[in-house]
């Protein structure tokens, strides 16, 4: 028991469920799936269907994180896979043909691993910090999806790609097998193999990894690459949802949400240890209470008051200081039953 | 003179961490106007004692009592406004801010909340002068040497009203001179009614300045001496529980080595860091660096495992000519590096001790190669034991380890890959007589096994008692190579270091 309450993402399961009974509270039938068309339905499918994308860009941003950097360029990433993708797409002759859609699909990821590298050669072969080199694409990055629609909505008619955001796989929708599959091979990568090891090795002390012997500058590029990988697959299930390729707003803001997912799922931004079970933890935490905002009717004008005191708290739930000086009492009190104030006035002598 | 009240008295303290006891019942005083040294091995709660009396850590038993009132710190800022200020074994202090701001950092002189720079500056200077430092206060604390670091940080420990001031490990980094001048500070201070307790792995400076100690072994109190009466081998036997036929085992000098020129280094210099030196190292042979703190010891092995770049000159390994432009280069040739900056370029405090051990492996073999687990296990148990590191539980944040036993797993890193040139910087500097003397004999060990050990150390005693050779440094250059038979003494060491020439 003592071991269950000290583990570290006791918390983010904590908010998570809190924030879906309070949506089973305003509606009753909050978590009842169901099966239509072969295809399930409910709130929660919703959640992960609708939090994919969120999920997605925050497993590569833990591992950068991991490494004690940040990349703030996920966003514009996002918009540019989405703008490539539609932009290929809507050239093709046929917009139904399998193959020409996969073609740019291709591209666009392509084109995302190309903007990771260059992320990464910026961090760890020139030096620029982390923050820096990732704005510049971030502000880099929008111009350049415009760039890529030519200033316009990029409207595409294309079955084969709409099943990538919108469509259905196994009952399932496509996304969330997508973001499964993403989830399931970093955690072989990293756990499996010794890529998490040597990723929180460089985060948690580069000088020393240096002097083991890691190639920290191959593995910070790698990492900062895979980050944009997921952010482009991310920009895919984005405008495949709703046909279209907007590079002004696609994934506007998400690099916050992202970063916020990772630390709610306990990774520090120091770099160091990190928790991918965490980071989709923090992200469906995030991803629930957007949800919740809305179905228990929160005036949209204070929706973002709401989501920044549900952050606040999962946050000083995370810290250990917070805790320390709040639940200390509780925790160092005898268990033999005494009047409680007597007790209290003990402690804050020993304290 | 007669006994004085206690300022200090801690009794009956209790501190335990997740897995490990660290102090159990033990009691503690401390008189005005003496120094007193807390004396016991790694680990053995000296470290512990300080924190929970600075209010790092809160105790889990037993009570503190400052100048006859019970008291309990929160924090450390609580305990130096009662009049407790310490100086941490490695230096707390911020590198990138000047020597002056670091002195005043949190109560600089202020005039309705502007801050007196000039004020402070010729506090700082006036400070330092007293305490006999030379030293730029504006200048940036990073262009200082580590040892005025140090100094630093006790002129700052100092200048709060100090009842109490605890000085852990201050010495470590410091050459004679320079320990010489903070004894005389020290007795200053002691002259004032200041009770100073004093933590050192050195007991000749422990016999020279402290006038009663304090024995802890394994958390628990072994007991109170007045220095005069306890004779240094008594003081050691308590400290590790057993004899010293160990130690004296090792006095000995090695046997021979006969082993093929491993490492030919020839005028290999980098600028600024070492002038063009030529060395050769052969297998089996244990070769002994001795020189001042900032002799180039440290640069000039660091230059043969490839840490640094060389500026000029050549390097063969096996009689090849390679280049080593980077760690991963040197470690292919099967050379190993223990920096002598433990925190800054060997620990990665977040990860736990079986990931710490295994790293220098796992970075060899590459991220897609990983260790399977039942081989991570039996190789970890493997060096556990066989260097003794305390708690012997591979899942402890190498963070929560006392610093020999961390000096230990670093060893441990590196013994792991088997090299053939074992390049130790200062590996026991900051550790007990116990740990020390397990590292020198492993050392030993290690050398008679075949491999070949380059050992960086400041003290002469040790460098003697483990090497073939002896190289010396001075001025960033070397400028002798002994070989060490009968004839060669720490006196006649000291004569080539201060002379510059092999007389």
């Amino acid at each position: 028991m003592r071991e269950l309450l000290r583990h570290r993402l006791l918390w983010p399961v904590v908010v998570l469920v809190l924030l879906l009974l309070l949506n089973v509270i305003y509606n009753n039938g909050f978590l009842s799936i169901q099966v239509k068309d072969g295809h399930l339905y409910g709130n929660l499918i919703d959640i992960l269907r609708f939090g994919a994308p969120l999920i997605l860009v925050a497993i590569g941003m833990t591992l950068v994180i991991a490494t004690g950097g940040i990349d703030l360029s996920v966003g514009s990433v996002v918009a540019i896979a989405g703008a490539m993708a539609c932009l290929r797409i809507s050239d093709l002759g046929d917009q139904g043909a399998v193959g020409g859609v996969l073609g740019a699909i291709g591209v666009a990821l392509v084109l995302c691993l190309v903007l990771g590298a260059a992320n990464g050669v910026l961090v760890a072969a020139i030096g620029v910090q982390p923050i820096v080199a990732t704005l510049i694409l971030m502000v880099a990055g929008r111009g350049l999806a415009q760039l890529i629609t030519d200033g316009q909505i990029i409207t595409v008619n294309s079955p084969p790609y709409k099943l990538f955001g919108g469509g259905y796989w196994l009952t399932l929708p496509f996304g969330i097998i997508v973001v499964a599959v993403v989830v399931v091979l970093t955690a072989l990568l990293t756990r499996r193999l010794a890529l998490g090891l040597l990723i929180e090795s460089v985060g948690g002390n580069a000088e020393a990894s240096r002097l083991v012997g890691i190639r920290s500058r191959g593995l910070t590029i790698m990492v900062y690459t895979f980050c944009a990988l997921c952010a482009g697959i991310a920009g895919l299930i984005i405008s495949s949802n709703v046909s279209s390729a907007d590079g002004n707003n696609a994934g506007l803001w998400i690099e916050l949400d992202a970063i916020l997912a990772v630390v709610i799922g306990g990774t520090s931004l120091m770099g160091g240890r990190f928790s991918l079970t965490g980071t989709v933890l923090g992200a469906l935490v995030i991803q629930t209470l957007t949800t919740t905002i809305y179905s228990i009717g929160v005036p949209p004008e204070t929706t973002l008051l709401f989501k920044a005191l549900v952050v606040t708290l999962v946050c000083l739930a995370q810290s250990p200081a917070f805790r320390a000086k709040v639940f200390h009492r509780r925790r160092r009190r005898p268990p033999a039953p005494a009047p409680s104030d007597e007790i209290d006035e003990k402690v804050s002598v020993a304290t | 003179m007669a006994a004085p009240e206690p300022i200090l008295r801690m009794r009956g303290i209790g501190k335990q961490f997740p897995g490990v006891r660290a102090l159990d019942g033990v009691d503690f005083r401390l008189l005005p106007g003496e120094v007193h040294a807390l004396m016991g091995e790694n680990g053995a709660g000296k470290s512990t004692l300080i924190k929970v009396l600075t209010g790092v850590y809160e105790i889990d038993a037993g009570q503190i009592e400052l100048a006859g009132r019970p008291v309990a710190f929160s924090s450390p800022l609580a305990a130096q406004q009662a009049g407790i200020s310490t100086v941490y074994q490695e230096v707390n202090l911020c590198t990138n801010l000047t020597v002056a701001e670091n002195i005043f950092a949190g109560r600089e002189p202020r005039r309705m909340g502007r801050i007196l720079w000039r004020e402070m500056r010729r506090r700082a200077a006036e400070l330092l002068a007293r305490l006999e430092i030379d030293v730029d206060v504006t200048a940036p604390l990073s262009s200082c040497s580590l040892a005025v670091q140090q100094m630093v940080a006790i002129a700052r420990a100092v200048d709060i009203d100090a009842r109490v001031l605890i000085l852990d490990e201050p010495t470590s980094s410091l050459d004679a001179g320079e320990v010489a001048q903070l004894f005389r500070v020290m007795r200053r201070l002691k002259d004032q009614g200041i009770a100073i307790l004093f933590v050192s792995h050195f007991l000749d400076q422990v016999y020279e300045i402290a006038d009663r100690m304090t024995v802890l072994r394994n958390g628990r109190l072994v007991g109170e001496y007045r220095t005069a009466e306890l004779p240094q081998v008594e003081l050691v036997a308590k400290m590790i529980g057993r004899e010293l036929a160990e130690l004296k085992a090792l006095e000995d000098r090695p046997p021979e080595p006969d082993g093929a020129p491993l490492i030919e280094a020839r005028e290999l210099s980098r600028t600024g860091a070492i002038q063009p030196f030529s060395l050769t190292i052969h297998r089996g042979e244990v070769l002994g660096l001795a020189g001042l703190l900032g002799s180039g010891r440290t640069e000039l092995a660091r230059l043969l495992f490839g840490a640094d770049h060389a500026t000029s000159g050549t390097l063969r390994v096996d009689g090849k000519e390679t280049a080593l432009r980077t760690p991963r280069a040197a470690m292919g040739h099967g050379i190993a590096f223990c920096s002598e900056n433990r925190r800054a370029e060997g620990l990665v405090p977040g990860l736990t001790v079986r990931e710490n051990l295994l790293l220098a492996l796992q970075a060899t073999r590459g991220w897609a190669r990983p260790l399977p687990r039942a081989r991570q296990e039996e190789l970890v148990e493997k060096y556990i034991n066989a260097l003794n590191i305390r708690p012997a539980d591979p899942e402890q944040l190498v963070r929560n380890l006392s610093g020999g036993n961390q000096q230990k797993v670093l060893l441990a890193r590196w013994l792991i890959l088997e090299p053939r040139l074992l390049i130790l910087d200062e590996p026991t500097r900051g550790i007990d007589v116990g740990a020390k003397t397990e590292i020198q004999r492993l050392v030993a060990e290690l050398s008679g096994g075949g491999m070949a050990v380059l050992f960086v150390s400041a003290e002469l005693e040790e460098v003697l008692r483990l090497s073939h050779r002896v190289g010396v440094l001075r001025d960033r250059r070397l400028v002798a190579e002994l070989e060490n038979g009968e004839q060669l003494t720490t006196d006649r060491l000291m004569e080539t270091i201060a002379s510059g020439a092999a007389s």
